[in-house]
Parts: structure tokens; C-alpha cells; sequence
């Protein structure tokens, strides 16, 4: 069982396979069950990303009115307009802020690693689909390399906003998604690993700090700079970029400054934005309560 | 390891918003509720830091109350749990607790019917995962994904082994085992993670076994 990314790259490296193929065969043990079974399992949670996209381009909102609309409202732009950030990148980040309007508005989605942070890996891999033409088994092994980093950050340091900060949550969901972009575009384990390091970096010490507690703001937008982030960081590695701090210390960086926030910066709804005189006021507006 | 599988990375499916405060929520539920083995008639939560700041926004009340009905992360019905709870006939009572406490995700909940009740303390770790880190007053560590069974017991030499001889003629595998007292020569708990769920056949067995007071499992 791999524990950190050295191991993961080395053992992929050794073994002249992908980084998703280390992760299935490590499922495969764990589960005692066999190729086909994980496979189809992995599919069913494609489906449910796939879906989640599907109704959030048909517009949703939230209960509180918060959330919502913002997906379809890109989409339209990307259609009349030429986007100055590219298609591919604005197609993305629409896809990743729907997944989360869903959630917001209490539809299904898939987790990855958390809810908050749900739209980073499923709106890249929706949106670098239409250019790499992967096949549905390399879209399935997209989330199999999203899963094999995403497994080292949990065992090593958090996925939860509430421990660690957004930055565990979107922090680990971009990066994920920036490992499993090389991949499927043809890099190297290596590159994965440098493109994961190099998203993470990037969102050292973010926060988390939903207004009135609730996973709307800024959680939907941060799963767009999350998604943006991974496709450049991807895009850097590919080219040939590399981290100068490796993966590894980049997850412990990232674990002590979580350790170092305050409570009133992890998921309680207390600081940060969620601090401000509107952040306060809708607070107010949504449960009728002074704060 | 506190991950040990892709799909609680890549995963669960679930109603939104929040895979700490919802899904684990849920499943923070839905593990007392198996611990009990029956649908509670009456629940007393408490919530503290994080869920306890931020529960009404991320719906870990309905989830909670989903959980003790038996509701999955992916169950459609959970944000109308709470009225559907009331529907049933379980009362249910959540109470801020300011209490410092080792995890920021973390609830009691104490829930039972006529007859008999328990005390449970749960953890929602991140991505929806869970650990149950009390029971009735032991401490424990226990996924609550995987069956187990939990057998109160006398503090005796012997006691484990013919627990432990018992599952391995049924072929049963442990995959994680604690052993907790409340003091030497008293009530003790033992708690053993298995990865199939256990015939009632191996418990009657596991009863008789020495030492032996209660035992109650836990299906998956």
C-alpha cells in the first residue's frame, strides 16, 4: 500500500504502469474484489457527475437564493462571446461551479474528495474531454488518479475544511484534478505529481469561511479557481515545469498550516467572509437571527 | 490508515451540501440507529464546534435524522428527514454544546425507545467518513461501514480467546479488534470489525463462550 507520493510515482515508475493502475490493483487487494467490479463501481459515481452537470446546465438554485444560475450564465457567454481565458478553461470552471450549485441546492453529486469542493475534478474532466476525445475507460481511470493523490492527502493530512481549511478541500480537489489532467493527456506519473504539487502550493492557507455556515459562498466560486488552477498547473507540468518543494513536503506544509488556523477559519462560519457586514446581514436575512 | 479505499475519496454519492456535515451526519445516524438495531422513538444530540456552529446551514440536523431512520448518504428522502422523523413517531431534541472536544465534526447522541437506550459518540473525519469513538462510556474506534460485533464481557483471562476460537472455526476474518475496560476484573468491551456479516448461528455460540454477557452486531 503506498502512503505518500514518492511511493505512488515509484511504484507506478517500477512497474512502467499508470497511477491509476496502481490504484485499482491497491483496490483490487483491499476489497478482495476484481477489475470489473471497481471499474463499475468508479462508473456509477461517473454517471452521477455527469448527471449533476447535466441538471446544472439546466439551471438550479439553492434554497436561500444564494446559488445558482451562474453555470448557464458562462455557458451563454462562452457562446456569444469569445472567452479572453479559452473554452476549454471557462468550460471547465462552469462545470465545476454547476456540480456545486447542485449540491448546494441539495441535488446528488459525487463527493471528491468532499462535497464543497464536489465540482473540481468532474468539471476539468468534463471540459479537457472535448479536446483529448478520451475513451469512457480513461475518463474512468481520470478518477482513479484523482483518488490515488487525493488518498495520500487524507492519510497524511486532512480533506475537510473543518480540520484543515479550504485549502484541504479545494486545495486537495484541484490538485487531484491537475494529476489526473497529465495523465490523460499523456504525461508522465512525475508530471502528475509536479502538476498536484504545483495546484497546491497555490492554495496554501485559504480558508474556509462559508456565510452563515452554508456551502454556497464562496464555496461555488472557489471550486472555480480550483478547476482553473488545475488546468494551468497541468498544463505547466506538461511543458516541463516542476515543483522545486516535492509533493510530499507540499501535503505537509499544508497539514501545519491547517494545524496553525484558528477555529474561526475552519468551517464554523465565524471569520473571514463569513465575518463581513454583508456576510453578517444575509446570515440574518437567511435564518432571522441576529449574529 | 484512516482512508483505505478510493471510494471514500472518490466518493460517496450523496444529497448535498456537505460530505462532513451531511453525509457523515447520516452515517454518524445510521450507526447508532444499527447499534440500537431498531428504529429509536426518541433522540437527544449533541452537536459540537463545527456541526454545532453550522448545522442548521448544512443540514446535519436532517441528516442525523435521516441516519437514524435508516437513510443512505444518496437517499433521496433525507432533507425532508426531519418531518418524515416526526411522521414515525421519533422525537428528536438537538442541543448546542459549547464542551471542548477533540474533533471539530463531533455528536453525541444519545437515542432509545421504551425498553432500552444507548450512548454514542461519533466523528465525521472528511469526505463523508466517520468514526464511532464512543460507546455507552467506552472508548472505541469503529468505522461503522463494516460489520462488527460488540460483546460486553467480564474482565477474564480466557474471555477473548474463546471469542477469537469461535470465529476462527466459522472462518470469520477480524479486520480490526479493541478491547476496552472499565476497570480490572469488571464489565469490558470488545469490539471486533469483521468483513462479512455474521450468522445469528456464531452468535448464539459466541453467548456461550466463556465469560460472556451480551453481544449485539452490527450489519453493513
Amino acid at each position: 500500500m503506498f502512503r505518500t507520493v514518492a511511493e505512488l510515482v515509484e511504484i507506478a515508475e517500477k512497474e512502467n504502469i499508470l497511477i491509476s493502475e496502481v490504484m485499482i490493483r491497491q483496490e483490487m487487494d483491499v476489497k478482495n474484489c476484481t477489475r470489473d467490479e471497481v471499474f463499475a463501481d468508479m462508473e456509477k459515481n461517473l454517471e452521477v457527475m455527469e448527471q449533476a452537470i447535466e441538471d446544472s446546465l439546466e439551471g438550479v438554485e439553492s434554497v436561500t437564493g444564494l446559488t445558482g444560475g451562474d453555470a448557464v450564465r458562462i455557458q451563454t457567454y462562452m457562446k456569444e462571446q469569445t472567452p479572453l481565458s479559452g473554452n476549454l478553461l471557462l468550460d471547465a470552471v462552469s462545470k465545476a461551479m454547476g456540480t456545486n450549485e447542485v449540491n448546494a441546492a441539495m441535488g446528488t453529486i459525487c463527493a471528491t474528495p468532499t462535497a464543497g469542493s464536489a465540482g473540481c475534478v468532474p468539471g476539468t474532466l468534463f471540459a479537457v474531454k472535448n479536446q483529448l476525445n478520451p475513451t469512457r475507460e480513461q475518463m474512468i481511470r481520470y478518477l482513479f488518479t484523482a483518488g490515488a493523490f487525493g488518498f495520500v492527502v487524507a492519510n497524511n493530512a486532512f480533506i475537510s475544511g473543518a480540520a484543515g481549511g479550504c485549502q484541504a478541500e479545494v486545495g486537495s480537489a484541484g490538485a487531484m484534478a491537475s494529476a489526473a489532467i497529465v495523465e490523460m493527456a499523456g504525461g508522465t506519473p512525475q508530471q502528475s505529481a509536479d502538476a498536484f504539487a504545483i495546484t497546491l502550493k497555490n492554495m496554501l492557507g485559504l480558508v474556509c469561511d462559508p456565510v452563515a455556515g452554508l456551502v454556497e459562498v464562496p464555496c461555488v466560486k472557489r471550486n472555480a479557481a480550483g478547476s482553473s488552477l488545475a488546468i494551468v498547473s497541468a498544463d505547466m507540468a506538461l511543458a516541463g515545469v516542476t515543483s522545486r518543494i516535492p509533493c510530499d513536503e507540499v501535503i505537509g506544509a499544508m497539514y501545519r498550516i491547517g494545524k496553525q488556523m484558528p477555529s474561526s477559519l475552519r468551517e464554523t462560519g465565524e471569520g473571514g467572509l463569513a465575518d463581513t457586514p454583508t456576510g453578517r446581514l444575509l446570515k440574518e436575512k437567511i435564518f432571522g437571527m441576529s449574529v | 490508515m484512516k482512508y483505505n479505499s478510493v471510494f471514500d475519496i472518490i466518493g460517496p454519492v450523496m444529497i448535498g451540501p456537505s460530505s462532513s456535515h451531511t453525509a457523515g451526519a447520516a452515517r454518524i445516524g445510521l450507526a447508532a440507529r444499527n447499534f440500537l438495531g431498531k428504529e429509536p422513538k426518541w433522540a437527544r444530540i449533541h452537536l459540537y464546534e463545527s456541526f454545532a456552529k453550522t448545522y442548521k446551514g448544512h443540514g446535519t440536523d436532517f441528516a442525523l435524522a435521516g441516519g437514524l431512520l435508516g437513510f443512505e448518504t444518496d437517499d433521496p428522502r433525507m432533507s425532508k428527514a426531519l418531518d418524515i422523523a416526526k411522521e414515525r413517531g421519533l422525537e428528536i431534541e438537538f442541543v448546542e454544546d459549547s464542551a471542548k472536544v477533540d474533533h471539530p465534526n463531533t455528536a453525541r447522541l444519545m437515542i432509545g425507545n421504551e425498553d432500552e437506550n444507548i450512548e454514542l459518540v461519533g466523528i465525521s473525519i472528511g469526505g463523508g467518513k466517520v468514526e464511532i469513538t464512543e460507546l455507552n462510556g467506552f472508548e472505541l474506534r469503529l468505522s461503522g461501514t463494516h460489520p462488527a460485533i460488540l460483546i460486553m464481557h467480564n474482565d477474564r483471562f480466557g474471555a477473548i480467546a474463546s471469542v477469537t476460537k469461535i470465529l476462527a472455526k466459522y472462518e470469520i476474518n477480524i479486520g480490526h479488534m479493541e478491547v476496552n475496560r472499565k476497570d480490572v476484573g469488571k464489565e469490558a468491551l470488545m469490539v471486533i470489525e469483521v468483513d462479512q456479516n455474521v450468522d445469528d448461528a456464531v452468535l448464539k455460540e459466541l453467548e456461550n463462550a466463556d465469560h460472556i454477557i451480551q453481544i449485539s452486531k452490527i450489519v453493513s
